[in-house]
C-alpha cells in the first residue's frame, strides 16, 4: 500500500478507543485465582464501570471491590480507605486472596500501596478463609501508561513475583495462555492432561467468569488457579507462555531468573503452525507424541483447510484487537489463504510490525499493513480506503463493519453484541476449527444474502 | 445470612411494617471493600449529558472512562448521532507529568472542526484536578476561537457520589439555558426533564402531549438538542422525571427564570395518567383536560385486554427492584400491583431521606428498603424473600440470573420502551416472559428445593 494512508495519523484525540484500562486487565486476571477478589484502590466508579463491562461480556456476577476513595482522601492519601476497605472486604467474603490493582487517581496522588500493604499486614486482624489472612497481591496499573492487555500482564506477574518461590523440582508444566477465553482455557488444560501433564494455569477464569448454574449465589466463585500451585510454580520443569509482545512474557522470565524454570516463548497458538509449536512444545516437556485425538483433530483441521480455500482465497481481512490476539489471527489467516490487508491494535509494545511481517512472511500476496496505538477513527478511515471483505476483532468494530456492510467475524474480547462470547474458542487445532468454520460461513453467508438468486447449494 | 451484611450499613437498609419509625441513611459515600454498585460523579454527568445528541462529549483524561462509557445506553436520536462516539483525550503518563491542557486544546481543536457541534462539553476525570489543568481557561479559549460554547463539566470521580454528577451535569447545561430565541413558544409549552430515550420513550410522551395540544420546547435529554437547551427557558413548565438527575436543573430555572417545575413520572399505567392530568391541570385547560382523558381511555383500551391475561399468570408473585433514582422505584411498585405481584425489596443508588420515606409509605408491610447496596445484600434478600422477579441494571442481571430469579433490565442495555401505555404493556410482556420461562424448572435452586434448605 503505497498512498498517503501509511503514514502516520496526525491527531492526538481518541475517537472510539481499541482499547480498555489496565485496572480492567489486571481484575480480569486476578479473577482467574482461586478464592481471589479483586480490589481496586480508586474511586468507586472505575470498579463499577469494569464490573459492567465484564458482566457484559462473560454474562457472569463480577465482584470486584474499591477503596472508594472521597475528596478528603485524594488530599490525605488513600491508605486508611484501603486498610479499612480490605477488612471489610476480606471479613464479608472471607477471600483466600485479594488482588489490589491501582487506579490513575491513587497513582497520580501517589500512594504507596506496598507500604501501605505491608503497614497493613503488621496491624490487621482480620480472618479470611479458614481463619488465616489471605494473600495480598498487589499490581501498578494506572490507565495511562498501557491498556487492558498491560494490565493482565501486570497482574500476571505480580502474582508470580509475589507468591511462587524456589521450590523443589516437581515435573510439573506452568502454562501462561495470557487473555485467552475461558473456552480456551479448558481447551488448554485438557490437552496438558492427555499428555500426562500435571499443569498449573496462570489465570485460569475458565469456572469464575464461566460457571456453571448453582444452587445459589457463590459469594468466592470455584475454581480459579490453587495459590497452593502458583506457590510451586518455581518447581516446575517447564513453562509454556504465549504471547509476543515483551510483557506477555513478564512472568515466564522472572520464573526463569529466579527459578531457573525452563521458558517456551510460544506466540499465541492460534492457526495451524502456531498450534503445531505448541504441540511440538508439549511433546518436549513430556517427552510423549501428540496423543491420537489431538493428532486427528490437526488433520480435520488441514482436511476442512482444503475442503474451503476456495471460499477464502484472496478474501482481504481487517484485523484489530490485542496485539497478540491480532499477530495469531494474522498467522492463521495468512495460512488459510485470506490476505489480512490491515492490521491494528489500540496497544503499542514493542514489536508489533515486525512479528505481524514474519507470521504472514511468504504466505501473503502483499505486505501486510501494521499500525500500532490506534482507535477505531483510525480503522474506519483505512478500512474505508482499503475496501476489505470481512473484518475479525471484538464487538467494537461493528460500528465499522456496519458502515463498510461487511461481515465481522467476532472473537477475543469484549464481545458484547452476541451471546456466548467467554465461549468462544481460538487457540489449537480445535480452535483454529472453530475460527476457520465461522469465517467461510460468516462469507458465505454474505453471499447468499448479497444474491438474487437465493443458492441452495454454495 | 445476616453475616452478609455490613455492621456499617445496618442504617442503611429499613423494613416495613413493624413498630419502628421510619429511618434509613443514605446519600453517604459508599464503604469502601463493600463493592457497591454505584459509580462515580463522572458517570452521574456523562449519563445524564450523554444523549444530547448534536454535542461533542469529549471525556478529558486516561482512556478507560471513555472505553467504558462508549454506546453505553441506548438514548436513541431522531437526527445526529455524535453523542454516540466515544471522544477522550487519551491521556498518557508525559501528559500526567507536564500537564493535559495542550493534548485538551489540539483534541478540541481536530474534533470541532471535522465534526461541527452546536456545542461540546469536557468532562473531568480523577486525575484533571490533580495535575493542575485549567478546564475553565481552555475551554474559554476553545469556545472563542471555534464560536460555540465548550463548556467544562466539573465531574471528578472521587469527588462524591453519581449525584454530584448530575449536579455538575445539570450546572453544564444550564449554562447554555437562556441564550437562545423564545419568541415562537406558545403558552402552553414545557420541557421534558430526566427521560433519556432510552428505548424511544420520549417520542412517546411527546406524541401525548401534542395530542392534548402542548408543546415540547426541549428534550433533557434524550433525543436531546443544545438549540432546544439554549431556549429552554421560553417553555411555561419543567417536567421533571427521574427527579435525581435534572431536578437541580429545575430548581435553578426556577430561581433564575421563574419557569415552575411538576414531577411526574410516565412508569406505569397510573402514573402516566397522572402526570397528563397534571399537566392539563397545571395550565387550568378544560381542553387539554378532555382530551388527556379521552387518550387515556383509548390508551387504556388498547392495553387492557392484553394486560388482563398477563395478570392471570403473574398474580401473587414477588418481585424485587433496585434502580438509580428512587422515583423510578414508586412508580415500579404501582406498576406492579397492576399485575397483582408484591414488591418485597426495593431499593435505588442515589435515594434521598424523602424519597425513601415517601417509598417506605406506598410499600406493604415487610418490604425491604435499602440505600445502596452490594451484591451480597442483594442476594441475601432475594432468598429470604423468595423473590420471582428482579428489576435492575446489567450488574444487578447475573445475581438474579445465578439465583434462579426472573429479571427485567430497567436500564442501559433495555431495548424496549418501557413508558406510556404502551410501556406498560411492554413491562408486562417482559416480566411475563422473565417470569413464566420453563427455565427456572430446570435451574438448581429451584428445581431442588430441598437443597436449599440443606444450605440454610
Amino acid at each position: 500500500m503505497k498512498s498517503n494512508l501509511a503514514e502516520k495519523r496526525d491527531y492526538v484525540s481518541s475517537t472510539n478507543a481499541c482499547k480498555a484500562c489496565m485496572s480492567l486487565g489486571a481484575c480480569i486476571a486476578f479473577k482467574g485465582i482461586e478464592g481471589c477478589v479483586p480490589f481496586l484502590h480508586g474511586s468507586q466508579g472505575c470498579a463499577t464501570y469494569m464490573r459492567r463491562y465484564l458482566i457484559s461480556h462473560f454474562r457472569e456476577p463480577v465482584d470486584i471491590a474499591s477503596s472508594s476513595l472521597g475528596e478528603n482522601d485524594a488530599v490525605f492519601g488513600g491508605g486508611p480507605n484501603l486498610k479499612q476497605g480490605l477488612v471489610n472486604m476480606i471479613n464479608k467474603y472471607q477471600a483466600k486472596a485479594v488482588g489490589i490493582a491501582t487506579t490513575c487517581l491513587t497513582e497520580t496522588i501517589g500512594d504507596n500501596v506496598p507500604a501501605i500493604v505491608r503497614e497493613f499486614l503488621k496491624e490487621a486482624k482480620v480472618e479470611g478463609a479458614d481463619g488465616k489472612m489471605p494473600a495480598l497481591i498487589q499490581a501498578s496499573t494506572p490507565s495511562y501508561a498501557a491498556t487492558h492487555m498491560e494490565g493482565f500482564h501486570a497482574a500476571v506477574k505480580a502474582t508470580v513475583a509475589q507468591l511462587a518461590k524456589p521450590v523443589a523440582r516437581h515435573g510439573g508444566v506452568n502454562i501462561l495462555p495470557g487473555f485467552v477465553s475461558p473456552a480456551d482455557i479448558r481447551y488448554l488444560l485438557e490437552v496438558a492432561k492427555d499428555f500426562g501433564l500435571s499443569a498449573t494455569l496462570l489465570p485460569d477464569y475458565s469456572r469464575p467468569l464461566d460457571a456453571p448454574a448453582s444452587t445459589s449465589y457463590e459469594i468466592l466463585p470455584s475454581g480459579g488457579t490453587p495459590l497452593a500451585d502458583i506457590k510451586k510454580m518455581g518447581g516446575a520443569a517447564a513453562t509454556l507462555s504465549f504471547g509476543w509482545t515483551p510483557d506477555s512474557q513478564g512472568a515466564g522470565r522472572d520464573l526463569q531468573e529466579r527459578c531457573g524454570v525452563c521458558l517456551h516463548s510460544l506466540g499465541l497458538p492460534i492457526g495451524l503452525r502456531r498450534s503445531d509449536a505448541m504441540f511440538e512444545a508439549l511433546e518436549t516437556v513430556s517427552k510423549r507424541p501428540v496423543p491420537a485425538r489431538h493428532a486427528d483433530e490437526r488433520g480435520r483441521l488441514l482436511d476442512a483447510m482444503v475442503d474451503g480455500h476456495k471460499y477464502l482465497s484472496g478474501q482481504r481481512a481487517v484485523v484489530y484487537g490485542e496485539q497478540d490476539m491480532v499477530i495469531g489471527l494474522a498467522s492463521f489467516l495468512a495460512e488459510v489463504g485470506v490476505q489480512p490487508v490491515l492490521c491494528v491494535s489500540g496497544g503499542r509494545s514493542a514489536g508489533f510490525r515486525e512479528n505481524i511481517e514474519k507470521v504472514t512472511e511468504g504466505l501473503v500476496r502483499e505486505p501486510v499493513m501494521a499500525e500500532a496505538g490506534v482507535d477505531f477513527y483510525r480503522i474506519a478511515e483505512l478500512s474505508r480506503e482499503l475496501k476489505p471483505d470481512f473484518m475479525v476483532g471484538n464487538s467494537k468494530g461493528y460500528v465499522v463493519a456496519r458502515e463498510l456492510d461487511i461481515p465481522l467475524v467476532r472473537v477475543g474480547f469484549p464481545i458484547h453484541d452476541r451471546f456466548g462470547g467467554p465461549r468462544l474458542h481460538h487457540l489449537g487445532y480445535r480452535g483454529a476449527q472453530e475460527l476457520y468454520d465461522r469465517v467461510v460461513n460468516a462469507l458465505i453467508e454474505k453471499k447468499q444474502n448479497d444474491s438474487s438468486v437465493g443458492y441452495g447449494y454454495i | 445470612m445476616s453475616r452478609l451484611i455490613f455492621e456499617e450499613r445496618k442504617d442503611q437498609f429499613f423494613e416495613t411494617g413493624g413498630d419502628k419509625p421510619f429511618r434509613i441513611s443514605c446519600d453517604k459515600q459508599s464503604l469502601a471493600g463493600a463493592v457497591s454498585q454505584r459509580a462515580c460523579v463522572f458517570c452521574g454527568s456523562r449519563v445524564v449529558l450523554y444523549p444530547i445528541a448534536d454535542a461533542l462529549h469529549l471525556i478529558h483524561g486516561p482512556i478507560g472512562c471513555a472505553s467504558y462509557t462508549w454506546d453505553i445506553r441506548g438514548a436513541l436520536s431522531s437526527g445526529p448521532e455524535l453523542h454516540r462516539y466515544s471522544f477522550s483525550t487519551d491521556l498518557g503518563e508525559t501528559d500526567v507529568i507536564f500537564g493535559g491542557e495542550g493534548k485538551l486544546t489540539r483534541a478540541l481543536d481536530e474534533l470541532i472542526p471535522r465534526h461541527h457541534p452546536k456545542a461540546a462539553f469536557v468532562y473531568s476525570t480523577c486525575i484533571v484536578g490533580l495535575i493542575g489543568d485549567d478546564l475553565q481557561a481552555v475551554c474559554n479559549k476553545a469556545s472563542e476561537r471555534h464560536g460555540i460554547p465548550v463548556i467544562p463539566v466539573m465531574s471528578e470521580g472521587f469527588k462524591g457520589n453519581k449525584r454530584a454528577g448530575y449536579y455538575a451535569a445539570c450546572n453544564a447545561m444550564f449554562q447554555l439555558v437562556g441564550t437562545g430565541d423564545t419568541r415562537d413558544i406558545p403558552p402552553m409549552s414545557v420541557n421534558l426533564l430526566g427521560d433519556f430515550n432510552l428505548a424511544g420513550e420520549i417520542w412517546i410522551i411527546r406524541e401525548y402531549l401534542e395530542r392534548m395540544g402542548i408543546t415540547v420546547v426541549a428534550n433533557v435529554t434524550g433525543d436531546g438538542r443544545v438549540a432546544d437547551l439554549r431556549r429552554a427557558h421560553g417553555a411555561a413548565l419543567n417536567l421533571v422525571q427521574c427527579s435525581g438527575s435534572t431536578m437541580e436543573l429545575a430548581k435553578m430555572m426556577q430561581e433564575t427564570y421563574g419557569t415552575p417545575f411538576l414531577r411526574v413520572s410516565y412508569l406505569g399505567a397510573d402514573d402516566m395518567a397522572q402526570a397528563l392530568y397534571d399537566v392539563a391541570d397545571f395550565f387550568k385547560s378544560q381542553s387539554a383536560m378532555e382530551k388527556a382523558q379521552e387518550l387515556v381511555r383509548e390508551e387504556l383500551a388498547k392495553i387492557y385486554p392484553r394486560l388482563k391475561e398477563l395478570r392471570k399468570d403473574l398474580e401473587g408473585k414477588r418481585a424485587a427492584l433496585y434502580v438509580g433514582g428512587a422515583f423510578k422505584a414508586f412508580s415500579l411498585i404501582k406498576a406492579f400491583r397492576l399485575l397483582g405481584m408484591k414488591v418485597m425489596l426495593a431499593g435505588s443508588q442515589t435515594g434521598t431521606q424523602e424519597d425513601y420515606e415517601e417509598l417506605a409509605a406506598i410499600c406493604e408491610p415487610g418490604t425491604v428498603i435499602v440505600d445502596d447496596a452490594n451484591p451480597l445484600e442483594l442476594m441475601t434478600y432475594l432468598i429470604e424473600k423468595d423473590v420471582d422477579v428482579f428489576v435492575g441494571g446489567v450488574k444487578e442481571r447475573p445475581i438474579a440470573y445465578k439465583l434462579g430469579i426472573g429479571f427485567c433490565d430497567h436500564n442501559h442495555e433495555r431495548k424496549l420502551a418501557l413508558e406510556g401505555f404502551v410501556g406498560m404493556l411492554n413491562f408486562a410482556e417482559e416480566i411475563h416472559a422473565t417470569a413464566m420461562s420453563p427455565v427456572w424448572r430446570f435451574t438448581p435452586r429451584r428445581a431442588l428445593p430441598e437443597l436449599e434448605e440443606a444450605a440454610a
